[in-house]
């Protein structure tokens, strides 16, 4: 996993509550078997005006300028600022693997709905939690400043404006200690496995239907 | 001491070791696998040399990108079939537990979970896909989870997670006659919201819950996600238990005794604490449509669209705004004047036996409005389907103008070739009623399997009271 600590960028601008993850990857996608090239079809319901299709040359589709991703000023941006409840509905975590592939790194909102806050963190991008009011704040600096920029600093867990204003975040210690060092967590639970083991035998001798648990004669 | 919830108990019984943090590593009893969110997790299996800890609590089903027709000429999308033979390449490396098309015990991954038994109380179920939250109808612990972290309980048989908090939904009273589980738990949905249960374990409880099925449980438990909350749960009762026993995976024998005392348990303790109570009137609640392009867009059907204008809050009311330009309503509009193209009956929420009896007994002797372009049926599984046949719920259904189709999660999120035309309106008895879920453009109404058939007849919304 990419490993995250501080970053400086442009931000863009999602101004609706409840962005599913039908909306941040639609179903056709998922037909993929791959975990990355999902970039060019974030969004992709909203960001364009014709219908798309797996293996399609997206670059040739006409494309809906109304759509903030498609605002020459947010190009290059590389943290979303959303409303509450980010990311609600499906499982699927190739709307993560999206925002990564697309070049999210961050994205600040209200609240995120847990599958999916859990999946940013197994992939490199980190989901920050601010105040509603703060982020209406951050809001309206965004559309008022073309260029508008947020320092993210995920060891001293704040958040810096470009005037020197700062907005202290929290994250989990286990999940933060992962992202800062790119850990994979598959690895580290490993070096558990004689605990995982030693539960499986003190649960086999008081749950002994749990084990061997494939269909019985 | 207070007592524990029956959250707390499933929990403590899968703590393996627990981080600084309060981050656990829980314990998984049941991993259900599909097609789509299981690829990359195996290919990142296989990179790192790993192996699955436990195959014996895996099993494998396609369900997502499955054709509901024609299935003798097999999958003709060829996006499909590589993810489709991928599943299957899977299964026979790794020697995993698999119910390909061809076999009768196939059908949508949270159907055939609790069909086969290999569902049980006290467990913890995981699958790459949020509504494994259904499981939680038998007192389990199920939750949805991303494709990294199928990888994990693969490789590792645990699940990094920290507690969640307890929240009691509890709907008091009976419900009324030709109100369902869908309406129940719309109502609630409604009442607490999409993220009302974010970062919880919604337990639902009160008389309306227990006089339940366990069908009609899997149903309330199945949208728990679309209240936030990744786990839903029903305490264990005799319903539950006379579900399970016989079935394929269920204990047998001594097992079966000693499984038995132990689910006993399974229910919150009466001094329990939980960190967030919500009380419904059981009573109040009638047969809900939803109207917008979130499922706490909600309504009941005797009512009408409401109005932006009277939301309060200004994202709020952009919000209602934008869902009523998507669907084409107008504020106002009485619920039963909305004209429908496409009825569809199925999914992991209503396609089990007792919901095809229920629109069954609706369309009996009638006849699907001339408007309609396609009614369909997709039973939840081969098993499901092959006992409607024998009651003759197919006959029935055919004999209105429906279609009978094979089993998967066809227009639920129309991954195969199921789906809405942009503009389509669809009463549907699935669980999301998002921006485009059944397809580009399409519309679509959430509502029970009865008020989907009395729909499909009428050719717009009615009170299937009234019938």
């Amino acid at each position: 996993m990419e490993k995250f600590d501080k970053l400086t960028a442009v931000v863009m601008p999602l101004d609706r509550s409840n962005v599913d993850t039908d909306a941040i990857i639609p179903k056709q996608y998922l037909k993929s078997v791959k975990r990355t090239g999902f970039g060019p079809t974030l969004f992709d319901d909203w960001r364009y005006l014709d219908p798309g299709e797996p293996g399609m040359d997206h670059s040739q589709r006409r494309v809906n300028p109304d759509f903030v991703l498609n605002d020459p000023r947010y190009q290059g941006a590389r943290i979303l600022l959303a409303r509450k409840n980010f990311g609600c509905g499906s499982s699927r975590e190739h709307a993560v693997w999206a925002l990564t592939d697309y070049g999210f790194r961050v994205v600040i909102a209200p609240s995120f709905a847990d599958i999916f806050f859990g999946n940013s963190f197994k992939n490199g991008l980190l989901p920050v939690v601010l105040d509603e009011a703060i982020i209406d704040r951050l809001f309206e600096a965004v559309q008022a400043h073309p260029g508008y920029t947020l320092t993210v600093d995920l060891e001293d867990q704040v958040i810096t404006t470009p005037s020197g204003e700062s907005f202290p975040f929290e994250v989990e210690p286990f999940r933060r200690h992962c992202l800062l060092n790119g850990l994979d967590d598959i690895g580290l639970t490993l070096q558990h496995a004689d605990e995982i083991r030693a539960y499986e035998s003190r649960r086999r001798a008081e749950a002994p239907w749990l084990f061997d648990a494939g269909p019985r004669a | 001491m207070t007592g524990k919830t029956l959250y707390d108990k499933l929990w403590d019984a899968h703590v393996v070791r627990r981080e600084e943090d309060g981050t656990a590593l829980l314990y998984i009893d049941r991993h259900l696998v599909h097609e789509v969110t299981s690829p990359q997790a195996f290919e990142g299996l296989r990179l790192a040399g790993r192996k699955p800890w436990r195959t014996d609590t895996v099993v494998a089903v396609p369900d997502h990108n499955v054709p509901t027709r024609d299935r003798d000429q097999g999958v003709t999308d060829p996006v499909a079939r590589t993810q489709l033979e991928t599943l299957q390449e899977n299964v026979n490396t790794f020697g995993i537990t698999f119910f390909p098309m061809s076999d009768v015990r196939q059908g949508i991954v949270h159907v055939i979970g609790p069909e086969q038994g290999a569902t049980l109380p006290g467990m913890t179920v995981v699958c790459g896909d949020s509504h494994t939250s259904t499981h939680g109808a038998f007192g389990a612990l199920s939750m949805g989870i991303g494709t990294s972290e199928v990888e994990h309980v693969l490789a590792t048989q645990c699940l990094l997670q920290k507690k969640m908090k307890n929240m009691r939904v509890s709907v008091d009273g009976p419900v009324g006659p030709g109100v369902t589980a869908k309406d129940i738990v719309l109502a609630i949905i409604g009442r607490i919201g999409t993220a009302g249960g974010t970062g919880c374990a919604i337990e639902f409880a009160g008389e309306a819950i227990r006089d339940l099925s366990m069908e009609g449980r899997m149903t309330v438990c199945n949208m728990a996600i679309e209240a936030g909350a990744r786990a839903g749960m029903v305490a264990v009762d005799d319903t539950t238990i006379d579900y399970v026993k016989d079935r394929p995976f269920a204990p047998k024998g001594e097992d079966w005794e000693r499984a038995v005392a132990a689910w006993r348990e399974l229910h919150s303790d009466a001094d329990a604490v939980f960190d967030h109570e919500v009380h419904i009137d059981a009573a109040d609640i009638v047969p809900q449509v939803t109207w917008g392009t979130s499922p706490e867009m909600v309504v009941p059907v005797t009512d009408r669209v409401p109005d932006p204008a009277a939301a309060g809050d200004p994202v709020k009311a952009r919000g209602m705004e934008r869902a009523l330009e998507y669907m084409g309503l107008q504020a106002g509009m009485p619920v039963t004047d909305i004209r429908l193209d496409k009825v569809f009956i199925g999914s992991c929420t209503n396609a089990r036996l007792e919901d095809l009896r229920a629109a069954a007994r609706v369309v009996e002797g009638r006849r699907v409005a001339e408007h309609i372009k396609l009614a369909m049926v997709v039973p939840g599984s081969g098993l499901v389907k092959q006992q409607a046949e024998r009651e003759g719920l197919d006959r029935i259904f055919r004999e209105a103008g429906f279609e009978w189709r094979d089993p998967g999660c066809s227009m639920c999120l129309a991954m195969n070739a199921d789906r809405l035309e942009p503009g389509e309106r669809c009463a549907s008895t699935s669980n999301r009623n998002f921006e485009g879920r059944q397809g580009l453009g399409g519309r679509t109404h959430l509502v029970s399997p009865a008020m989907a058939a009395a729909a499909a007849v009428a050719g717009h919304f009615v009170d299937v009271r009234a019938l």
